[in-house]
């Protein structure tokens, strides 16, 4: 265990040199010097679009650098494609697992491998290398019955099986739980005594500080520099990311006037194939408050705001909105437009971003256009209104962009993320449903959008906030409502409530939280 | 275990936006390029002067006024059914039926031709013959819009379908009003009234092509204006690109999956009325003679562009007028000039790759690279 100290020594297993990647007009990589070593855990760090995963693609094959060396093992690597990087034992977790759903996990980890196809003892194998790394995977299940964290354990082991002993986890954690992301830390520690080397790019800061050995940090494609986990701390690495001072504290302003803005009652989801995903849920929204929704994930969140917005069909329950002068209005059996147009926002992200809210072939004005493109004059639309907006959020959100006629695929998904929360919050919403406002962002843009969705507050817009990491939530929500497998197990005050407490909450059998995943 | 592997001769890169003049030089190098090569593949087979054939194929689609005329009377033809075809394939909704939509209204109009001209007053009975036009066009491309809505069935392979029973539907027609009996085919429809017959505009050579070419180049405009700064054209674009964007801003999908589908069957309808009305006054099942697919490459090669694709109809009209006048002039088969036709057209698309994309070759000192770090 004890070695954690690199010897600098060593041949370093991989070793970026000079590297520089262009896109276009986009520099995503500049001269990039980089060093692992066998036996470490690295965390890569950097804003979003500092080029983090650029940068290992082309360890991974799926780019190609126009320039620079790569060094494995100290002997120069051309790595063109990811049969290359495999035989190198490079190994690549993708922030989007790249897994087929209809095979099951055995087929996934053996498919494009040369050698013969034996499903049984490639599932032997899989069972040794679950049995020495403490995974827990079921070779023969399918994919599409798995939960997120079970499909990135496949991912995991589908590297190993080839024999990487080089890792590269791209935001391993941003989909797990707290529970999950221990497992996989214990894991990865385990690993790191086996002699691997691994690099992990992630944007939690106590993550790094309790995973890693070193810190390498990216800005805008540049290398800033490294240094060993020990002798830093969140706030320094902050700064070196963003380039300047960071102030790192949530504000938590006292509700402004707090009225009974939406009335949800015995609230009851049931999915496509009849499994009940919200049972009974009845809470209040209340204005110039900040309503946090906690949980494990799939545990009916999603189902909860989509409901609300009118985009899921309600089994049974009302919703009411409450309007100015207190007068109630049924919001089931609107349409989501109807809805909208009352002022109830929807601010959803997605696991993929782009699935939902912004449509990514389509420029940043574009985009902005979808929520208003219905007010040009006659048949036709105006192009003004969403670019001064697209300007407006570009400049106050600090999006990098190289123009507002940018495809918003093109751009970086901490980018993408502020361009969808910046445009539902300029709708000016009455109530604003956000969902993982700040998954995958960096910390600097995460802490923007908190100071965005306060200042929502403190304008007296109802605010729901639904999150993944917890200390962030208890740390903004006035109140806390806990769901637990499609039920509420408890709604707390924000400013009192304890993080156990809240935990044993979120696990807490209510009804039948488990049995499914 | 990891041997070291030379480095690859050249890599792919996307190119940064490309200059508007490098692109069209792109594609104009292009064209020359394929012309170099079906001259020397024309030389080696034949022993023809290639030029000639090239001047022979000119002379197919521009050789005399009347040549001009109709060439620029088929562009608008083969245009107008791309631009109907196009608004489908913004929303992703691959219209592949354009054949089957401008035959059904060619049918309404042969139709409403023969069997109202007695009751009707001309205007009248041209109007009365372009709505049922539109109808039938629409009817054809909403059915299988419908189901993909509500059903989500496959759109290729029901559009698909739907040519079959267009071209089925008038087989029978064609046999019920055959004309003279046994004959097997309709004739010219009125041909001693003229009755329902799209007029012709000033006494010069082209006076009986200018409404068609007008039609198209109307149709041409709109659907510019329709497709990028009209609200319906947005949604169609928001459909296209994300169904759940679309579901979560409030469109209403299904219903723009039919409007849209209905305005693609109109459009094909619309031709099919030109068609009958304007050009050949007759109807039989190979009117349409395969341009509702040759409109699909139209559409693409001009990347949905309306303006773009005046070019790209026209380009293919002029390959396949000078296709028949090779084919003809020099003594060679038609298959040969398809050949021709072929490799410029996979020069032209081929190109495209060279504009979004650019080959840079490893200028390296092989392994000793430790020069400049």
């Amino acid at each position: 265990m004890g070695n954690t100290k690199p010897d600098n020594s060593r041949i370093p297993a991989v070793q970026m040199k000079n590297i520089t990647k262009r896109f276009g007009l986009v520099t995503a990589n500049s001269g990039v010097n980089l060093e692992l070593y066998k036996g470490e855990i690295l965390a890569l760090l950097g804003e979003n679009g500092s080029g983090k995963t650029t940068l290992m693609n082309m360890l991974c094959g799926l780019y190609f650098p126009d320039e620079g060396e790569i060094l494995i093992n100290g002997k120069p690597a051309t790595i063109a494609s990811p049969k290359d990087s495999f035989s190198y034992g490079i190994g690549m977790v993708h922030q989007h697992f790249k897994l087929i759903d209809v095979l099951s996990a055995a087929e996934n980890i053996v498919l494009g491998l040369d050698e013969k196809l034996d499903i049984k003892k490639a599932g032997a194998k899989i069972r040794e290398i679950c049995d020495k790394y403490g995974f827990d995977v079921d070779p023969n299940q399918k994919i599409y019955d798995m939960s997120v964290s079970q499909k990135q354990t496949v991912e995991i082991v589908k590297v190993l099986y080839r024999g990487a002993d080089i890792l590269i986890l791209d935001e391993p954690t941003a989909v797990l739980t707290p529970q999950e992301t221990e497992k996989l830390f214990a894991v990865l520690r385990k690993m790191k005594e086996d002699n691997k080397a691994i690099i992990i790019i992630t944007h939690k800061m106590h993550e790094v500080e309790s995973l890693s050995d070193r810190v390498a940090v990216l800005r805008k494609g540049k290398y800033i520099g490294d240094m060993r986990t020990a002798d830093t701390n969140a706030a320094e690495m902050t700064d070196m990311m963003v380039g300047r001072k960071v102030v790192l504290n949530i504000m938590r302003p006292e509700p402004v006037n707090p009225k009974d803005r939406i009335l949800v009652n015995g609230l009851t989801v049931k999915s496509e194939d009849g499994i009940t995903k919200l049972k009974n849920v009845s809470f209040t929204i209340r204005s110039g408050e900040i309503l946090g929704i906690a949980g494990i994930s799939g545990c009916g969140q999603k189902e909860l705001l989509e409901a609300i917005a009118g985009l899921q069909v309600v089994e049974s329950g009302s919703i009411e909105y409450v309007d100015d002068k207190g007068k109630r209005e049924q919001l089931l059996g609107k349409d989501p437009k109807q809805i909208r147009d009352m002022g109830v926002g929807l601010s959803f992200v997605p696991e993929d971003r782009l699935g939902m809210g912004l449509v990514g072939n389509m420029d940043l004005t574009d985009n902005m256009m979808l929520r208003s493109y219905e007010n040009g004059r006659g048949p036709f639309t105006d192009r003004k209104g969403p670019q001064r907006l697209a300007q407006s959020v570009v400049n106050e959100l600090e999006v990098v962009t190289p123009g507002l006629s940018t495809p918003v695929r093109s751009l970086s998904g901490g980018n993408v993320q502020k361009i969808l929360v910046g445009r539902e919050i300029a709708s000016a919403p009455k109530v604003l449903l956000t969902a993982y406002a700040v998954r995958g962002l960096d910390i600097n843009a995460s802490y923007t959008i908190y100071d965005l969705i306060n200042e929502q507050k403190k304008a007296g817009v109802a605010v729901v906030y639904v999150g993944e990491d917890l200390d962030v939530l208890m740390e903004l929500s006035d109140r806390i409502l806990v769901l637990c497998g499609g039920e509420v197990s408890g709604i707390l005050d924000g400013r009192t409530a304890d993080r156990q407490e809240v935990g044993a909450l979120m696990t807490k059998v209510g009804g039948n939280s488990d049995g499914k995943n | 275990m990891a041997k070291t592997k030379s480095e690859p001769l050249f890599h792919i890169a996307k190119r940064a936006d490309m200059t508007l003049k490098k692109a069209i030089l792109i594609r104009v190098v292009a064209i020359v390029a394929a012309l170099i090569l079906c001259a020397i593949i024309t030389m080696i087979t034949t022993g023809l002067n290639p030029l000639s054939v090239y001047g022979s194929m000119a002379n197919g689609a521009f050789g005399t006024v009347r040549k001009s005329w109709i060439t620029a009377q088929d562009t608008s033809i083969l245009l107008l059914i791309a631009l109907a075809l196009t608004p489908a394939f913004k929303m992703k909704f691959w219209n592949i039926g354009g054949e089957g939509q401008v035959l059904v209204g060619a049918l309404a109009t042969s139709a409403v031709m023969l069997k109202l001209a007695p009751y009707l007053p001309h205007p009248a009975l041209v109007a009365v013959m372009l709505v049922a036009a539109i109808l039938a066009g629409g009817i054809w491309g909403v059915l299988p819009a419908i189901c993909k809505a509500k059903w989500n069935t496959n759109e290729t392979l029901f559009t698909l379908m739907m040519n079959y029973i267009a071209t089925q539907l008038t087989a029978f027609y064609i046999i019920v009003w055959e004309y003279p009996k046994g004959a097997g085919k309709v004739g010219i429809i009125n041909a001693d009234t003229e009755l329902g017959w799209l007029p012709r505009i000033g006494n010069f050579i082209g006076g009986k092509y200018v409404l068609t070419i007008f039609i198209a180049v109307l149709t041409t405009v709109a659907m510019f204006a329709y497709l990028y700064y009209s609200k319906q054209g947005y949604e169609i674009c928001v459909v296209g690109e994300s169904e759940n964007t679309a579901r979560y801003v409030g469109i209403n999908v299904g219903k723009v999956i039919i409007r849209t589908m209905f305005i693609s069957g109109a459009i094909c309808g619309l031709t099919g009325f030109i068609l009958v009305a304007g050009v050949h006054q007759t109807i039989t099942t190979s009117l349409v003679g395969g341009q509702g697919f040759t409109a699909v490459m139209v559409s693409w090669l001009a990347k949905f562009n309306p303006l773009i694709m005046i070019f790209a109809s026209l380009l293919i009209v002029f390959l396949k007028k000078g296709a028949g006048e090779v084919a003809s002039s020099c003594g060679l088969n038609e298959s040969f000039s398809e050949i021709l036709t072929g490799i410029i057209i996979f020069f032209i698309i081929g190109c495209e790759f060279f504009i979004r994309y650019k080959i840079v070759f490893n200028k390296k000192s092989a392994k000793g690279g430790n020069g400049n770090v």
